[in-house]
């Protein structure tokens, strides 16, 4: 049984009694737990099934490394899965469920698995995709899909808050245990701006319940103290519950902090993710117990030694009434003595050094514990919970000399420093054969900018693991941090001396038994999540998976949410053994950040909703918005697709609006087409480089349609060029290709004809522009008054200064529907009172606004090519037939050399066409043409595909554009294109200009 | 997540703020080039563990072009200079010899010291 104890629980106010439900049924808690300690309270040692096998797990770990312990945790918008129960604030209300369990926690479906076990070995995902492809589509593929996955993943939107923070430090130091506590101080009386944050809610780290002596005073008085003068000083800013959760290039720092998870009605964001650039970090993140590797070692009931104290001490609960000790260290035997102190027993003290343990053996020894040297656990007994175990000498095979009943074991293997957060810029680890354990190599540190080191180590987390060791240690990482920082320290700090008793070297002990047979290897787990046992690292050693990275990923280990804080160091020790070579051969997989998970709400910050991206405005939005039009994104910008009026559907008001545009008169908001200028004496020279057509020949007052291509020779995009005077153009470019086009004219402005006089700027929100189209767009231009719009006295592609109704304009005349018509630009402060005379002008003629559907329409009836639906960056301009906008008079322009390879000369590049479907049916967007035969890759051989897709009221029928091989040869020619849904549609190819081919109704 | 000075307006600016243009000093092939020339300036490019020389354009900021010199391996930043410019400043190779004697990279080569 699991059981709140009477005595022990600091950190519990235990006035304060909090109610909380675990699969709907409700407990008890107190203020000050965590979801674990309280689930042991109420003896709810099961918490979840594993991944693979389903099998029952319980709590393993008191803190981040917890494997087992992850829940579902709130309901509805407040939902997250895989939190984990350890470093769980509980609060009143909490509501969770376990997880990966069908159809309860109790009674498993998925169980069956465990009993299957030995048919799910190392690398079955992949084994499986070995199999006849029937039996993956059929059988592995199902199963996979239903069994993968850990939680549950949440249904509806995030209703809560989350903020970025940015912040700048001399020292930031991670983790508020004894260490960080003392380099924070050191660092900051040294003068330093300083920055210490700890994960938890609570300072000190494992000092109180571990114990020791700091100048004679008990350590907890030394964190209260320490803690008291940081926060009396300026320059030192403290924070807990926010972890350090990533290191990157040149001093780049994540903190995630918590804000309400333990106080969820509390208003304000629920996480805050704070942006830190410090010049020195200090890693003071301490160690991780490993747990040992013996058969049963993950029924519940097994924990790690120290969190068992953990949990006595910090909580008041007992994971047992009756534990087993098994240990390779001296520090296991604290865990004696503290059960010992709350009343509980310790039948035996399993200790696998042959010669045992230093002085904390003695104490165990004189305190009238049975210790047990060389021996070890051969299998533990029991399912869903400890039994017994059974014990055997650790140098054997597993022979049984003694059953002990019990109802938990406490495990410990040794202590692993945390080095992820030193490890994830690329600071190096060095093997510490006598601790057996990586730590940080202080001469292979993560490099800034300068090529100096920029991270320290303080404490456990380098390996240090005495008192007095750890404060002179933290000390001098705080001193040399600030010194690193470049400042000159005002005070040199002295460490305090720290006691505790000495320690005897752990063992390396990576199998127990060492000489543990196949049988015992099968329950022996390496990681508890992953289901992935000792016999598996030994299997993927075998098929020859000797990278640590390789048999990560075959077997699973050290995937998922814990990302190996349990497993990793045992793991790759099980494949170093298995290989025969040394530990440092195997090494590390790569630590990355974060150190354990953080929320996407806290990566996403204010970035969400209205505020994930500006959105761009034309100053005639809010008229769309009023009308109700129905908009479609494009780059920034929100441009109405259509204006459907009661009842009417999106395709009836397109038709509606292209109809009567051609009839009478048409409104376009084409403000968000891009206008870049371009000017100085080279600007000619300059276009002709940019454009493949003769920019430089163009008159002041005319205009000319102009292709961009890339080096490459590809079609990047086009617009209308107008000459404004003899050193100034302005080029119009697509709506979402201006910010793009501008910096390709920057580019190469600055980076190549750097001597050229020219320079641009993108005016695109300096001006609305207007399209008025249609036969009445004379009329109601001249109806405003004040400008020659007649048909000589502002020619097709000419332009003109004036004004109209009283406000200075520039009219282009130009088209993109095919219609008369003129592009109006105003500075974009009058452009909605512009808009809004030409609504009134043109009510005698029923002006109909149009949105960007019916203007693609126009523009295919037409025949005119739209960048990203006919071209889609393979496309060059002879495929589209612009060969006229082509310049052949000049010598280099950007794409010319690239047109001149094989590949883009080759006669047999697909082509534009129009297509017309014979019974007037719309073709699917993107369909391909097939031709005959395969490919060398069994596929469908094809020979074309549909660029643009519409239904035209104008014809009454489908038109559509399409790339086809040797397309313009073969007019007339009926094609098959078959649909998604089986349908196959057949279309002749046509010129792609459906409408008005002379042009007869633009030149009026 | 990198800092480059901006040489043209003197900003420490973070990676967020620029944008990756490449391998630097390109010479640029157009018509009347062999496929061998124009292959190697549109396609060719320096994959070194070491020294390198890139082109970045400070985006959101003054908008200018620049180039650096930096370490792929360390991430060291030796230095950040003139788009303008066919090679690396003789200053700013001497100062990558003292740190990276016998550096190589196209067909720059540093000093031994």
């Amino acid at each position: 049984m699991s059981t709140r104890l009477s005595t022990g629980g600091r950190l519990l106010n235990k006035d304060k009694q909090v109610r909380f439900a675990f699969n709907g049924k409700q407990f008890h808690g107190f203020e000050g737990d965590t979801l674990a300690s309280a689930l042991l309270a109420n003896d709810q040692m099961l918490v979840g099934r594993s991944f693979k096998y389903h099998r029952p797990r319980g709590i393993v770990a008191s803190g981040a490394e917890e494997p087992n312990a992850l829940v579902g945790l709130g309901l509805g918008a407040k939902f997250e899965p895989n939190q984990r129960a350890t470093t769980t604030e509980l609060f009143d209300g909490l509501n969770c469920s376990s997880q990966n369990h069908w159809p309860s926690l109790e009674f498993d479906i998925g169980a069956v698995n465990n009993k299957l076990a030995r048919f799910f070995p190392a690398g079955f995902y992949y084994k499986t995709f070995m199999a006849p492809r029937a039996a993956w589509k059929h059988v592995f593929e199902p199963i996979v899909r239903q069994s993968a996955g850990l939680g549950r993943v949440p249904k509806d939107r995030d209703a809560d808050r989350y903020e970025h923070f940015y912040a700048f430090f001399d020292v930031a130091v991670i983790g508020g245990g004894v260490a960080g506590l003392q380099a924070a101080l050191a660092a900051a009386e040294a003068g330093a701006k300083v920055l210490l944050m700890e994960q938890t809610a609570h300072w000190g780290g494992r000092a109180p319940v571990d114990g020791g002596t700091v100048e004679g005073e008990k350590v907890d008085d030394f964190i209260d103290a320490t803690v008291a003068k940081l926060q009396a000083m300026e320059n030192v800013t403290l924070r807990t519950r926010m972890m350090g959760a990533g290191v990157y290039d040149h001093g780049y720092l994540t903190g995630y902090e918590r804000l309400t998870d333990h106080t969820p009605d509390q208003d304000g964001p629920r996480h805050r993710l704070w942006r830190i650039r410090a010049s020195q970090i200090v890693t003071a993140t301490g160690a991780i117990e490993r747990p040992l590797s013996f058969a049963g070692n993950d029924i519940p009931g097994v924990m790690l030694a120290g969190a068992m104290r953990d949990y006595i001490v910090n909580y008041g609960v007992s994971s047992g009434d009756r534990v087993v000790v098994v240990t390779n260290n001296d520090d296991a035997y604290r865990t004696a003595f503290t059960l010992k102190r709350h009343g509980l027993e310790v039948p035996v003290i399993l200790d696998a050094r042959p010669e045992g343990g230093g002085k904390l053996a003695e104490l165990a020894r004189e305190q009238g514990f049975r210790v047990e040297n060389g021996k070890a656990i051969s299998k533990v007994k029991g399912g869903k919970r400890v039994t017994g175990v059974a014990i055997c000498t650790q140098a054997g095979e597993g022979a049984v000399l003694e059953e002990i009943t019990c109802d938990a074991v406490a495990m410990s293997g040794g202590w692993s420093p945390v080095v992820h957060l030193w490890s994830h810029c690329g600071g190096k680890l060095t093997w510490d054969e006598a601790q057996a354990h990586f730590r940080p190599d202080p001469n292979r540190p993560p490099l800034g900018a300068e090529g100096q080191g920029f991270v320290k180590v303080a404490g456990a987390a380098n390996g240090e693991f005495d008192l007095g060791a750890i404060l002179k240690d933290a000390t001098e990482a705080g001193l040399s941090a600030v010194t690193a920082a470049g400042l000159k320290p005002k005070s040199k700090a002295e460490a305090p001396a720290g006691e505790t008793l000495a320690e005897a070297n752990p063992a390396a002990v990576w199998l127990m038994p060492q000489g543990a047979g196949p049988a015992l290897r099968m329950k022996a787990f390496l990681d508890y999540q992953n289901d992935v046992k000792v016999s598996d690292v030994m299997l993927a050693a075998q098929e020859g998976y000797e990278s640590v990275e390789h048999t990560k990923r075959y077997t699973t280990l050290g995937m998922a949410t814990d990302q190996g804080k349990l497993s990793n160091i045992n793991g790759l020790a099980t494949l170093a053994h298995s290989l025969n070579v040394d530990i440092p051969q195997v090494g590390t997989t790569t630590f990355r950040p974060p150190y354990t998970p953080i929320s996407m709400g806290a990566i996403a910050g204010e970035a969400r909703a209205e505020t994930f991206q500006p959105l761009r405005r034309t100053p005639m939005h809010d008229w769309h918005e009023e009308q109700n039009a129905f908009f479609e994104p494009v780059g920034h910008w929100r441009r109405p697709y259509c204006y459907p009026r009661q009842g009417e559907s999106h395709a009836e008001a397109v038709s509606r609006e292209i109809n009567q545009t051609r009839a009478a008169l048409g409104l376009l908001d084409a403000s968000t087409l891009g206008k870049i200028i371009v000017k100085g004496p080279d600007a000619g020279r300059f276009l002709d480089m940019m454009y493949t057509n003769m920019m430089s020949t163009l008159k002041p007052g005319k205009c000319r349609y102009g292709l961009m291509c890339n080096e490459n020779g590809f079609l990047i995009d086009d617009g209308v060029v107008a000459r404004i005077d003899e050193d100034t153009f302005l080029c119009h470019t697509t709506t979402g290709g201006a910010d793009r086009i501008h910096g390709h004219m920057e580019e190469w402005l600055q980076t190549e004809w750097w001597d050229w006089k020219v320079y641009t700027a993108n005016v695109t929100e300096q001006y609305a522009q207007i399209a008025v189209v249609g036969p009445k767009a004379r009329e109601v231009l001249e109806k405003l008054g004040g400008m020659e719009v007649s048909k000589d006295g502002l020619k097709f592609m000419e332009w003109a200064d004036g004004e109209l109704a009283g406000i200075p304009v520039r009219a282009y005349r130009i088209s993109f529907s095919g219609e008369l018509s003129y592009e109006i630009a105003v500075p974009a402060s009058l452009g909605r009172a512009l808009w809004d005379k030409l609504l009134e002008a043109g009510a005698e003629f029923n002006v109909m606004p149009y949105g960007t559907e019916a203007l693609h329409v126009m523009r295919a009836e037409k025949g005119f090519i739209m960048i990203g639906d006919e071209t889609d960056g393979t496309v060059i301009p002879q495929d589209l037939g612009l060969n006229w906008a082509i310049s052949k008079k000049k010598e280099d322009f950007l794409g010319k050399r690239a047109q001149l390879r094989s590949h883009m000369a080759d006669p047999n590049r697909w082509k534009l066409v129009g297509l017309e479907t014979l019974d007037g049916a719309v073709l699917p967007d993107g369909a391909y043409v097939p031709a005959s035969g395969n490919n060398a890759n069994g596929q469908r051989n094809t020979q074309g595909r549909v660029t643009s897709t519409y239904h035209s009221p104008t014809l009454g029928k489908g038109i559509a554009m399409a790339l086809v091989h040797n397309g313009p040869d073969r007019m007339g020619e009926v094609l098959e294109i078959p649909g998604t849904d089986g349908t196959i549609y057949k279309a002749r190819i046509c010129d792609p200009v459906f409408y008005d081919k002379d042009g007869e109704k633009q030149n009026v | 997540m990198l800092i480059l000075h901006c040489p043209y307006c003197g900003v420490d600016a973070e990676e967020t703020e620029l944008h990756a243009g490449g391998e630097a000093h390109l010479k640029r092939f157009g018509p009347g080039s062999s496929d061998e020339e124009f292959e190697g300036y549109l396609f060719h490019r320096e994959n070194p563990k070491g020294v390198h020389f890139e082109r970045w354009r400070h985006v959101n900021g003054c908008g200018k072009w620049f180039h650096a010199a930096r370490c792929t391996n360390t991430l060291e930043v030796f230095g950040t200079y003139s788009a303008q410019v066919f090679e690396p400043p003789q200053e700013l190779q001497d100062k990558i010899s003292a740190k990276r004697p016998g550096w190589e990279w196209r067909d720059l080569k540093g000093s031994d010291q």
